[in-house]
Order: structure tokens, then C-alpha cells, then sequence
């Protein structure tokens, strides 16, 4: 079938940032994560924890608390700031300061009307929350230490606050405190260390458990300020909580790394005498585990490893199914490189900069399975400093390789290269037009003559590259729907389409020479994950989060034969228990049946002439085929080939020349450059 | 795998005439394991400090008055307690000089024996049955005392068993022909009442050991037939005795063989779960005499160690902390023994072997009962069916043969035995070698021009034979110098006993090697030992032409002795072999044999220094050899391993350590073996080494790349 020159890649040296707090949306199944660099994430949690909103962050932000109210997002951090967040454009709306110094705990209500703030001056201060902004309501009364923790009586009348060595009952009505509790500090030489109540929760029965900085899982009850029961979980600490929804179980994350699970159960059966139990362990992080979240059918976790862990609860799930296995999000659902196809660039995005990279060349031939010699070793040609304290939300190279374009939140900036033998210089474009302020997401046409931009309300900015600088040529819009960011933007080969994915699974497409919408694609339950648009039938091949496929004809304005065909017979077993999302599709020119696709860990190409395989037939047939006679290959093939020799795949692309590149970010190399974990004593060490 | 080891004589018995046992009344633990209590029968009572053999002190009634139950000592009064004339009980401390000054209390009934275990008060056992507490007893000694057993019934035996803080009396009856056993159990008391079940042909049981595992009480007793039977009673029982006499249920747990004399008397003591000691009983090879101490496995119902014990025995057994007192003859002896969890290896000849011989060792009798697979059953059935149509008449049964063993010549014989080999079913012959076999040796030790060579060979192959199944076979082919067959038996039996095993490496180091070589071998064996000199000579030709490599421990210590044959190759063993061909092959046999180092030393120690030098030198010579020519391999069904030759050269060394130490002729041969050993280990610390780095090398290659790589590849 073929071979393929592959430039293995790992000096992309990205480092996915700390996850420091989670927030459940349990009406809308959202996943909010905060991370410590400031970004906060949304994840789509029946979709295949897809993670279809990103709010980049940014310098001295310090996120340390997220909060839903309803639908709206908000954040509060050691900035002493309360944000919150625009999320159908993926931005922040607007940050207040709260005047009481670094702010390290948010919850809001479960009525939404209030929102509370824990702060380092000793106060919890009450903000309303109005229709389109919050508003300071009061303080209740101050205490002498920090405020760590808050959680609300789900009545909305009392909040228990979690400080240092105590935990404080407030009676919300008339902010005086109700019961003070002392939590115990260690025994022995911790006795001198303070005890800090990392987290609490407040049931409705009036148990408040908190979580401490001693390793204890205590359980409090508020009418008499007693302790009823408390379980030492751990060495270390106890640096997060969470109750399920029914309140029947409870999950603690330790900086041990571990997932404690309690669960509130009648000791003898059959007995209405019900207590907290502490019954699974689960241990899935090496580091501080800094944020929990049990949700309905999975314990999410998430800390300084900077992973996401879906833990499914089993006893809670009635079918099993790849939906609920055990899933590990380690990067981010896009893409941070792109190429320049022509001219074997590349450009890697990391948080406040770009790199900008020439591939190497190699010598001779080899014979599949080998490496090449290296000719030329690979180049970083610029590395490029974004200007102010916003990360960068997106970024491209053209095809040519002469234009790098990025945009954080506030800005967007143009670069042109000039690329004479050795010598590299850039020119930043001025001048240019209004409406590229800032953009979702941004690329280039096939022949680099445009840029193209992808704005607020889910309108495109088309804007045409010269040598004389740029001009703006016209904005598209959707005829109608909803007006969420667009993640994703593909162009045709020849310049005339263009199609655009937001994050409500709309997919627009937009004739470029008439500047009209185009269409629209059926709109499917799952989100776009990857799309592209094939150079010579100009259909649009679509992968969506729960691993499904389409192809749209553009021209025609409907699904392919071979896309329907698919859909009836339905895909391989083993393709839909994948659980990481395809980021992106190519198209082979030379062999115009195959799309190329890759996920975190396989490169696939389909051949759209074989037969699809089904669920009898081997669907790994690699190494089968390879040991077949040539003759014999073509019987036992089929449509999907996977090359399994990669893993922890940033991106793949196909250059122009054929070969491709492959971008992989070892976990290893990553854990190498994580802090120390706490340091365990293991058998025999 | 159990064993007695040396015993000795604690004291002199004063037999008494026209008594059967009433030598010694009892022997009974002292204040520790160390010592013992023995109440001999005339009036006197001892105390022996069991390790130093002596007494520690003794006291005796006054003439006139008979001791009338064995001496107890008292653990937590640490106190003595005998009982005199039936009915006086007296109590003394260690320092008591005279024991009639000593306390004494008249009890109103006769007292049958005195039971004490540790850490609880005693129990005074009286002759109607009734139990009482020492303590109580003595608070008022006149108390009425009870009947509880019938008027004409009579107490044969009686134990104390304590376990869990829980104090049982048994007692066995004896009532006009009927045996009963009784269990008194306290708090609450209660007394039930077992039946023994009765076979016409069995009488009583003639001797009893009880004890206590988990919560139930194992109760062993013998039968004048040979019969072990036990009965487990629990240790706590719900029953109050209300419920009139219990049948007791018993099971065969060791037939023990008979001699064609007439039992009158035996003894059973339970060591562990597993093994009984007896005594009384023939040794099942050994013919008619029984006074034996035997050894058996009650798992495996096997023989696990014997001795013969001089002088009449008594059927009398004890048993404490290991060791086993038995009177014989005018004395007691104190004989050590030990019992090693058993498993089946180890019951059948402990299979420490492993290499290549494991495979040819596969088909000994033992895994026969398995090998025989459904196939196997159908084809002998069928065969069966088709003899015992077809020439019913032309073969002999087993009864047939083992008579006409008895009395024809060697030749008749051979014949007879190999036509009944070919013709009998697989599965019987398995049962019948072992009785022919059994039959033939004991006619060859008897007669002394009868030995049939051939017939034992081809018993032999039939691989239905082990040691355990004939014991004398070896030692026969030992006295009649016949080391063929007995190379083959060292190559078929698994279960050789390490005596066995010694006993055949003296014959071999004591024969001379021209005596050897005419010998006919096991040809493998000796093609073997061709290729081992051969290999040496040949490396001598072409010593030259071997690469430069020599190593530098090898060198700088053995330059010495080799600076003047510098010009050779290094690494060309200069040795020969120094036993012969056929002798080196017998010993090969020995090293291949399985063994337990422990049993082995003791008999180990019997060789004679020349003898343990020789060895040694050959041994030394196969190590060397294996190492040098490590690269070699000789094709041979059985060769030793180079960790079998280690194996015996520590236990050489240990078993004669001083005597090496001192001997002038051994010098030289430790140090050399000092000085390669030595270099071995420098190798493989070395080795050891880089072992580590290898294995990095061997799990990174496929993987690391570094940063970058351009490669290629193919998809189908």
C-alpha cells in the first residue's frame, strides 16, 4: 500500500499546565477545569469528555476556585479578582476586584442568587448575582485567619468556612457565626504545624465534612459544633472534596495522589442506621491531587500531574461501554502545531510564545522499519515572545511558510518571514484592519493568499495577504443558529470553500469566491473534532467526538455514498472504544482514496476503495498482512490501516513532499519536568 | 522424611521375672524438657537430666510398701506426686530427702494413676472410674469416691490430653471381652462412653497414643494384627453422656506387616500427624526378629526410619520433646529422632534432582500411577481379556511363581520370571514385581549360589520397582559386588535412603580401579567419562591454537605452578582424571542421586580419609573440567550438573572439615580448589557487573532515538 518517509519529532517541549480546580455542571454535563496557568477548560462529559471550549490564560492570574452559577462560569483567584467568563466566545466577560485581598476559595449557591468568596483578609464576602454582572452584596462577620474553604448549606441560610485550624458556621441571614469547630492539629512534630481545613462540605442534613491538612476526613454536625467521626485517610493531605448529588458518597483527594471514596451506607443491612464508610481507593495520579469532582456516573480528578482522570464508578454504570472506561485526558483536544506543507516549517504554540522550526533532511533510502541518516538536523528558526500577559489562544503558519499569524485575548498579530538562505527575519504587519482584533482560530488558504479569521458570534473575517501588507476582503456569517466560537476552519485546495465547526456541532460552509454561505451540514449530536476538505472531490470528511465519520459533499450539498455506506453498516468495535479524539484529517493527493487521520496514540488511513471492515473481521491486520504474501494482501484488507508504532501524538501532518510529520510528546519526558511528588515510602526502599 | 538418630542409655532397668512390661512403672516429664521422671517397677523413683544422662536426684518407699502408679511432677506446685499402696498419695518438693517425711494423704478408694499436664493442676484417676482434682482431692482426702464403671470392669489404659486450656481424661475398659473407651471431659464435667467396634478376629487394642491437633483429639491404637486405627474426638463435646454408650468411628490408618511369629505385644506412640513410632513389629525386610523401632508414615504408609533396638523389648514407648524412651533388654534408651514436614517427595526419596535426569526419572514407580493413562487402561484390559482367553493355562499367577522361586535353579527362574514379565498386564505387574522381587532376594540371602543377575535386571526395567517396595535388593547387589546392577538401581530409584547412598559410594571408593574395569557398565555412562578424558587429551594437542584469551585471576594464582609450562595454553587443564573410567561413571550415578543434605552428612562422615581425598579429587577434577570446557557438550542421556558437583563438594568439605584441615595429602587439593573457586567468584562478580548495563542496553535499543529521527514506514 505505501510507504512514507516520517520525521519523528520530540523537541516540541510542552508541558500541559496544572489542573488547581474542577467545577460540574450537572444540568448542562460540563466539565469546568481551571488550570494553574490561568486557562480554564470546558468538557462536554456525555460527548466523550470532549473538551470544546478553551479560555486561554494568563501571566499572574492564579486561578484558585471556579464556580458554575446556572450557566454562567465564574473564577476567582490570588489576583483578588472574580471573573467571569464569556463562553460562546470563549473569552473572559469581565473581572471585578472583591477588595479583600487573594481570594482562595468560590462557591455559589444552589438557588444562584449568591456567590461567595473566601479571602485572605478573614472575610466571606456575599456577591448577588444580577442579571448580566455581580454585585457586592456584604461581608458576614470577619474572622482572624484566611478563609480556605466555603461550602453552602444546600438551603442557601448557613455557609461553613474552612481556615486554619478551625472551620466557622455562618448563618448567612445575619453573617454572624454560629458554631466555631477546632480541628486537631497532628500528633508529635506536626503539632507545631498549623491544620488547614482544605476543604468543606456542607450536606443537607447538617453533617459538614471537611478535609485537612493533617490527612483527616472529619464529619462535623452544625447543631451542636461536635465532632461525630473522623478517619485518618492519609499522611499527607486532604486537599479536596466532593459529594455526589444525592449526597450517598463522597470522594477526598490527597496529595498522595490517591481518591478516597466514602460512601454513606447502613452498616447492617437492611437498617436505616446509615454512616459515612470509607470503602474504594483509587490511585491514578503521581502527584497532588488539588481538585475532585463526583459526577454522576465517574469520579474526575485532576492535579499537579496536569492530567484529567475519568474514573467510572462501575457500580453506577448499567451498560458497559468505551464511554465508561477509565479515561486519562493528558492534552489538549487541539492542535498546537501547525505546518507550512510547502516548505517543511513547522510552528509549535506554547503559552507565551512560538517556535518556529525547519525539518531536517535525510540521505538515501531505508527499508521500512529503519531510520534514515540525518543529513540536516532540524532548525529552530525564531522563537517569538508574545507581547503582554495573555497566552496565546491560537496560532498558524501558512502553507507557504511566509506568513505566522497569532492572537491571544487581546490581540492578533501578522508576522511576515523573510527567509534569505540563512538569514531569518520577521516583520511584524501593522496596520491591521479592525475587525482582526482577536480569533478563535485562524488559517490560511491553500495558496497563502488569504487569511482567514475566526471571530465573535461565529462570523469569519476573510482578509488577503500581500506583499504590500494585508486587506480586508469580507466577513461571513451563518444564516442563522447560534452564535458559539468556532473551533475549527478548513479551506478546499482550490480556494473556494471553506468550512467552519463551533462548538454547538455546527458546521457552515462558506463559498469563498461569492462570499455567501454555502450550506449547512445535518447537525450531528457529537462534536467536530477534526475536518478537512478533500483536493479533488472537495467533500468535506468530518470526525466527531464519539469517533463517527462523515463525508459531505459540498458540491452536492449531502452525505457521499461511502459516507451512508458507513453509517449503515456501522464502524469497528475496536474504532469506537478509542478514547482519544482524531485531530486531524489529510488528504494524500497522490492516491485520492485515502484520507489520513491520527489520534493521540495511531495514525490511520482510510482507503475509502476497500471493503469496510466488521466487527468479525481482525481489525489490527498489520502485522498480518505484512507477513502475507503480496498476493494475499489484498483479500484479507481492509478500509482502515493503522500504524500503531507512535504514541502521546501532538499532530501529524502530511507535507507536500509526501513525508510526514509527527509530533510526539513523550509522557516520560513530560513527568520528567513535573515537581517531585511527595515522597513515599516504598516497600524495600 | 523422619529419622533416628544415635541413641543412648539413660538407666539400667531391673527386670522383674514373670512380668511382661513391669520394668519400669512410667516415664513421665520433669520440671523441663530435660528432664524426665522414671518410676521403675521395684521402689524407686528417679529423676534424669535427659542431655547429661545422669541422675539428679531419687527417692524410694520403704520396703514393704509398692509404688502403684508412675511419679508425676506437679508444674504448678512444683511438686512430685506418686501414689503408694493404692490408696496413699504423697506429695514432695525437689529438696524432700526422705520421702517419708514427705506429705501424705489416705484416700478412701484405690487410686489407678496420677495424670498431670502442664500448667494444670493433676488428676487422680481411681480405679472405679471416678476422676479428682489433685487440690480438691487433698482438701479432703477421705471424700466418698463414686462408682462409675461396672463391678467386673477394668481400666487397660489411660492418657491426659490438654490443649486450649482444656483438660480431657481418656481411659480404655475392659469388661467381659468388651473395650470401651471413656472421655472425661471437665467444666462442665461430663463422662461419654465410646464402644470400641469389634472384628471377630481382632481382640483388644494393645496399646493407645492420644493427641491433641486443632480441636480434636487424635486417638491411635494398635492392634495385635498390625492394625493402626484412629479416631478423632472433638475436644469439646456437647454430649453429657446421657446418651448411653457411642460407637467410635475409627479409620485404617496403617497396616503395619507381620512376621510369621506370633504377636504377644506392641506399642504406638504418635510423634507427629504424619509418622507413628512402633514398636514390637518385624521391619518388613528384616524377617523375623521385631525388635525394631520403626518409623512410618501414615501418609504414604511408608517405612520412614528403623532401628534395631538389643535385648527383649517391652512394648513399652514414650515419647517427649523429641526424643523416644524405650526399654530393652536391661536398660532405657534415649533415642533422638526427628520428623521433617512430609510431602510425597520426600516420603518417597525427596527428588532434590533436577536437569536433564529429571526426564528419565519421570517414569519410576511413583508417577506410574498416574502415567497410566485412559489409553493405557483400555490396551491392558483388552490384553488381559485376550490372555485370559487365549494361554490362561501357560502363565503362571504371582502365588505360582513366587513358589516356584523358592525352589528352581537360576536359569529355570530367569526364564520363568521374564516369560511372566512379558505376559502380565501392565497395571499387575506393577503389584507383582515388587512380591518377586521381595521373594528373589530374600532366596539369594539365604542361599548363597543362588543370585539371578539377569531376573533382577529385568525386573528392573520393567520400572515398576523402587527402593521402598525392596530395600534388600541393593544391599544384596552391595554384598555380591555387583555394580552393574546396582548403577542401574541408582539410575531407576528415586527413593534411596542416604545410608544407602553412602554405603554404595564406600563400596565404589573402596574398589580398586583394576578391579573396576572389568566390570560390565551402562555403556552411556562410560561413553561419558570416554568424552571428559578425551576432551582433556585432545585440548592438550591442540592447546596452541586456541585464542590468547587467559584469564588474569587463573593466572597470576596458579603462575606458580604453571610458570614453567608457560609456552602451553592456559587454559589446557593440566589433570587427568584420577579415578578410573568405570569408577568415575559409578560415581557420576552417586552425584546424579537425589538426596537431603541433612540425612546425608551424618553418613557421610563413614568414609575414610584416602577415601574422602579421592573423591574429592575427582570431583575437583569434573568442576575444573565443566569449567574449561563450558563450550563443550558432551551428548549423554545422564550427566551430572555442574550445581550437582558443587552440591556434593560442600558436603564433603563439611562433613570432613577437620579432618582436611589436617591431613597433609589434602593440602594441596583444597588450596587448588580455594584458588579456582576463588577465581569463579571474581568472574562472576564481574559478570555480575555488567549485567546490569546489558540489560539497559537490551530494553532501550528498540526505543530511543533521541530528539529527532527521520525513519521509514510501510503500511498494508
Amino acid at each position: 500500500m505505501g510507504e512514507f518517509k516520517v520525521h519523528r519529532v520530540r523537541f516540541f517541549d510542552y508541558i500541559p499546565s496544572g489542573i488547581r480546580a474542577l467545577a460540574f455542571n450537572r444540568d448542562t454535563e460540563r466539565m469546568a477545569v481551571a488550570r494553574i496557568d490561568g486557562s480554564v477548560e470546558v468538557f462536554h462529559c456525555s460527548d466523550r469528555f470532549f473538551q470544546e471550549k478553551i479560555i486561554p490564560g494568563r501571566e499572574q492570574c492564579g486561578t484558585e476556585g471556579l464556580s458554575w452559577v446556572g450557566e454562567r462560569l465564574f473564577s476567582a483567584g490570588l489576583n483578588g479578582g472574580i471573573t467571569e467568563y464569556d463562553l460562546t466566545n470563549q473569552k473572559v466577560k469581565y473581572t471585578i476586584d472583591a477588595y479583600g485581598g487573594p481570594i482562595w476559595t468560590i462557591t455559589g449557591n444552589q438557588q444562584g442568587t449568591h456567590l461567595a468568596v473566601g479571602c485572605e483578609d478573614g472575610t466571606v464576602k456575599l456577591f448577588e448575582v444580577n442579571e448580566d454582572k455581580i454585585q457586592f452584596e456584604r461581608n458576614l462577620d470577619r474572622q482572624k485567619s484566611r478563609i480556605i474553604s466555603l461550602s453552602w448549606h444546600p438551603s442557601g441560610s448557613k455557609i461553613a468556612a474552612g481556615m486554619i485550624d478551625m472551620i466557622q458556621i455562618f448563618n448567612v441571614e445575619t453573617g454572624h457565626s454560629i458554631h466555631r469547630m477546632l480541628a486537631d492539629r497532628g500528633v508529635g512534630t506536626s503539632q507545631s504545624k498549623e491544620c488547614v481545613v482544605w476543604g468543606v462540605v456542607y450536606l443537607s442534613d447538617g453533617t459538614i465534612i471537611s478535609g485537612d491538612s493533617v490527612g483527616m476526613v472529619k464529619l462535623w454536625d452544625d447543631q451542636t459544633g461536635t465532632l461525630i467521626k473522623s478517619h485518618n485517610v492519609t499522611k499527607c493531605d486532604v486537599l479536596a472534596l466532593s459529594v455526589s448529588q444525592n449526597e450517598d458518597s463522597l470522594v477526598a483527594g490527597t496529595s498522595e495522589g490517591t481518591v478516597v471514596q466514602f460512601q454513606f451506607v447502613s452498616v447492617v443491612l437492611g437498617k436505616d442506621d446509615k454512616e459515612w464508610v470509607r470503602t474504594r481507593t483509587f490511585k491514578n495520579h503521581t502527584h497532588d491531587i488539588r481538585a475532585v469532582e463526583e459526577i454522576t456516573t465517574a469520579v474526575v480528578s485532576g492535579g499537579m500531574d496536569a492530567q484529567l482522570v475519568v474514573r467510572p464508578l462501575l457500580d453506577k454504570i448499567e451498560v458497559r461501554s468505551a464511554a465508561s472506561a477509565l479515561r486519562k485526558i493528558h492534552f489538549p483536544h487541539r492542535r498546537l502545531v501547525s505546518c507550512a506543507r510547502k516548505s517543511g516549517l513547522m510552528l509549535f504554540q506554547y503559552p507565551g510564545h512560538l517556535e518556529l522550526w525547519r525539518l531536517g533532511e535525510s540521505e538515501g533510502k531505508g527499508l521500512p522499519g529503519s531510520s534514515l541518516f540525518v543529513k540536516r538536523n532540524p532548525e529552530k528558526l525564531l522563537h517569538l515572545k508574545v507581547k503582554g500577559e495573555d497566552h496565546i489562544h491560537c496560532s498558524a503558519v501558512s502553507p507557504c511558510g511566509e506568513w505566522i499569524v497569532y492572537s491571544t485575548a487581546s490581540s492578533l498579530r501578522l508576522y511576515r518571514l523573510h527567509c534569505d538562505n540563512n538569514n531569518i527575519s520577521i516583520t511584524k504587519i501593522s496596520k491591521l484592519p479592525k475587525v482582526l482584533s482577536s480569533a478563535n482560530q485562524l488559517c490560511f488558504s491553500s495558496d497563502s493568499s488569504h487569511l482567514i479569521s475566526a471571530s465573535t458570534q461565529s462570523s469569519v473575517h476573510l482578509v488577503s495577504l500581500s506583499q504590500a501588507g494585508c486587506k480586508f476582503v469580507g466577513t461571513l456569517k451563518p444564516k442563522s443558529g447560534s452564535h458559539q466560537a468556532i473551533h475549527l476552519l478548513a479551506t478546499s485546495e482550490d480556494g473556494k470553500w471553506l468550512a467552519s465547526a463551533s462548538s454547538d456541532h455546527d458546521v457552515h460552509i462558506y463559498n469563498l469566491q461569492t462570499r455567501k454561505a454555502h450550506c449547512t451540514v445535518p447537525v450531528y449530536s457529537s462534536a467536530v473534532t477534526a475536518m478537512g476538505i478533500h483536493p479533488t472531490t472537495n467533500c468535506l470528511f468530518m470526525m466527531y467526538a464519539d469517533q463517527q465519520m462523515c463525508e459531505y459533499s459540498i458540491e452536492q450539498k449531502q452525505y457521499t455514498d461511502w459516507s451512508r455506506t458507513v453509517q449503515r453498516k456501522g464502524l469497528h468495535r475496536l474504532w469506537l472504544e478509542r478514547d482519544t479524539p482524531c485531530l486531524n484529517v489529510m488528504f494524500n493527493p497522490q492516491n485520492p482514496s485515502h484520507v489520513i487521520l491520527h489520534d493521540t496514540y495511531m495514525i490511520c488511513i482510510i482507503d475509502q476503495s476497500l471493503p469496510l471492515p466488521d466487527d468479525k473481521t481482525q481489525f489490527y491486520n498489520q502485522l498480518t498482512l505484512k507477513s502475507l504474501p503480496e498476493e494475499q494482501r489484498k483479500s484479507h484488507s481492509h478500509a482502515f490501516k493503522l500504524c500503531k508504532n507512535f504514541k502521546d501524538i501532538l499532530c501529524v501532518e502530511l507535507m507536500s513532499d509526501q513525508s510526514l510529520v509527527v509530533v510526539e510528546r513523550p509522557l516520560e519526558d513530560v513527568a520528567a519536568q513535573l515537581p517531585a511528588p511527595i515522597k513515599q515510602k516504598k516497600f524495600a526502599t | 522424611m523422619a529419622a533416628l538418630y544415635e541413641g543412648y542409655t539413660l538407666c539400667g532397668v531391673g527386670a522383674v521375672q514373670n512380668s511382661s512390661n513391669i520394668g519400669i512403672l512410667g516415664v513421665e516429664q520433669g520440671r523441663d524438657i530435660d528432664h524426665v521422671l522414671v518410676t521403675d517397677s521395684s521402689r524407686c523413683i528417679t529423676i534424669y537430666k535427659v542431655s547429661d544422662q545422669r541422675a539428679t536426684g531419687s527417692w524410694s518407699v520403704k520396703q514393704g510398701q509398692i509404688i502403684s502408679c508412675p511419679a508425676v511432677f506437679n508444674t504448678q506446685s512444683q511438686e512430685y506426686v506418686v501414689v503408694t499402696d493404692d490408696k496413699v498419695v504423697r506429695v514432695w518438693k525437689e529438696d524432700d530427702v526422705n520421702l517419708e517425711k514427705a506429705f501424705k494423704a489416705t484416700v478412701s478408694a484405690d487410686v489407678l494413676r496420677v495424670l498431670s499436664a502442664t500448667d494444670s493442676e493433676p488428676v487422680v484417676l481411681f480405679c472405679c472410674g471416678a476422676v479428682r482434682f489433685l487440690d480438691l482431692l487433698l482438701a479432703s482426702p477421705q471424700q466418698p469416691i463414686e462408682h462409675v464403671l461396672a463391678e467386673d470392669e477394668i481400666i487397660r489404659w489411660s492418657t491426659i490430653v490438654k490443649a486450649e486450656h482444656q483438660l480431657v481424661i481418656l481411659f480404655s475398659t475392659e469388661q467381659r471381652g468388651e473395650h470401651c473407651l471413656y472421655v472425661q471431659r471437665f467444666n462442665p464435667n461430663t463422662l461419654v462412653k465410646h464402644r470400641f467396634e469389634t472384628e471377630p478376629c481382632l481382640s483388644a487394642p494393645i496399646s493407645f497414643s492420644a493427641t491433641c491437633r486443632g480441636s480434636n483429639i487424635h486417638l491411635l491404637y494398635l492392634y495385635l494384627n498390625g492394625s493402626v486405627y484412629e479416631s478423632v474426638l472433638p475436644l469439646r463435646s456437647s454430649s453429657t453422656g446421657a446418651e448411653g454408650v457411642l460407637a467410635l468411628s475409627r479409620s485404617l490408618c496403617l497396616s503395619l506387616p507381620l512376621g510369621e511369629e506370633k504377636l504377644m505385644s506392641g506399642a504406638v506412640v504418635v510423634l507427629d500427624e504424619a509418622h507413628v513410632a512402633v514398636v514390637g513389629f518385624p521391619h518388613p525386610s528384616a524377617g523375623a526378629c521385631k525388635d525394631y523401632l520403626c518409623i512410618w508414615n501414615t501418609h504414604f504408609q511408608t517405612l520412614q526410619a528403623c532401628k534395631e533396638m538389643a535385648g527383649r523389648i517391652y512394648s513399652q514407648l514414650w515419647c517427649y520433646s523429641g526424643k523416644l524412651y524405650i526399654p530393652h533388654g536391661k536398660m532405657l534408651s534415649v533415642i533422638p529422632f526427628e520428623c521433617q514436614k512430609s510431602s510425597l517427595a520426600a516420603a518417597l526419596g525427596k527428588l532434590k534432582q533436577t536437569s536433564q535426569s529429571a526426564e528419565s526419572k519421570s517414569c519410576s514407580f511413583v508417577s506410574s500411577w498416574t502415567a497410566q493413562t485412559y489409553s493405557d487402561v483400555t490396551q491392558t484390559t483388552e490384553i488381559k481379556s485376550r490372555m485370559a482367553t487365549r494361554n490362561n493355562s501357560n502363565v503362571k499367577s504371582v502365588d505360582q511363581l513366587i513358589e516356584h522361586i523358592k525352589t528352581s535353579a537360576v536359569e529355570d527362574v530367569q526364564a520363568e520370571v521374564g516369560e511372566f514379565i512379558r505376559r502380565t498386564p501392565q497395571a499387575d505387574l506393577q503389584l507383582a514385581v515388587g512380591r518377586v522381587a521381595l521373594e528373589l532376594v530374600s532366596r539369594s540371602q539365604t542361599d548363597a549360589n543362588f543370585y539371578p543377575q539377569c531376573v533382577f535386571l529385568q525386573l528392573l526395567e520393567t520400572r515398576y520397582l523402587c527402593y521402598s517396595v525392596c530395600p534388600e535388593l541393593l544391599s544384596l547387589a552391595m554384598v555380591k559386588k555387583d555394580l552393574h546392577l546396582c548403577q542401574i538401581a541408582f539410575q531407576i530409584f528415586s527413593d534411596i535412603p542416604e545410608a544407602v547412598t553412602c554405603a554404595y559410594l564406600k563400596t565404589i571408593l573402596s574398589t580398586s580401579d583394576s578391579e573396576m574395569e572389568t566390570v560390565n557398565l551402562d555403556t552411556d555412562s562410560v561413553m561419558f567419562m570416554k568424552e571428559l578424558t578425551r576432551a582433556q587429551s585432545r585440548s592438550d594437542e591442540e592447546g596452541g591454537q586456541l585464542n590468547g584469551f587467559c584469564s588474569p585471576a587463573l593466572e597470576s594464582d596458579v603462575s606458580d605452578t604453571l610458570s614453567n609450562k608457560l609456552q602451553r595454553d592456559p587454559l589446557a587443564l593440566d589433570m587427568s582424571c584420577p579415578v578410573g573410567l568405570h569408577k568415575g561413571a559409578l560415581l557420576n550415578e552417586v552425584l546424579q542421586t537425589a538426596y537431603s543434605d541433612r540425612p546425608l552428612l551424618p553418613h557421610l562422615k563413614d568414609l575414610t580419609v584416602p577415601q574422602v581425598i579421592v573423591f574429592l579429587q575427582y570431583l575437583r577434577f569434573l568442576y575444573f573440567k565443566y569449567c574449561h570446557d563450558a563450550h563443550k557438550q558432551i551428548r549423554a542421556l545422564r550427566t551430572p550438573s555442574i550445581s550437582q558437583i558443587i552440591d556434593w563438594v560442600c558436603l564433603l568439605l563439611d562433613a570432613h572439615f577437620t579432618v582436611l584441615a589436617v591431613a597433609p595429602e589434602a593440602k594441596r587439593l583444597i588450596s587448588d580448589l580455594h584458588k579456582f573457586v576463588r577465581s569463579q567468584v571474581k568472574l562472576y562478580a564481574e559478570l555480575g557487573k555488567i549485567e546490569g548495563s546489558l540489560q539497559v542496553l537490551n530494553s532501550k535499543r528498540s526505543e530511543d532515538f533521541g530528539m529527532y529521527a527521520i525513519q521509514v514506514i510501510e503500511l498494508f
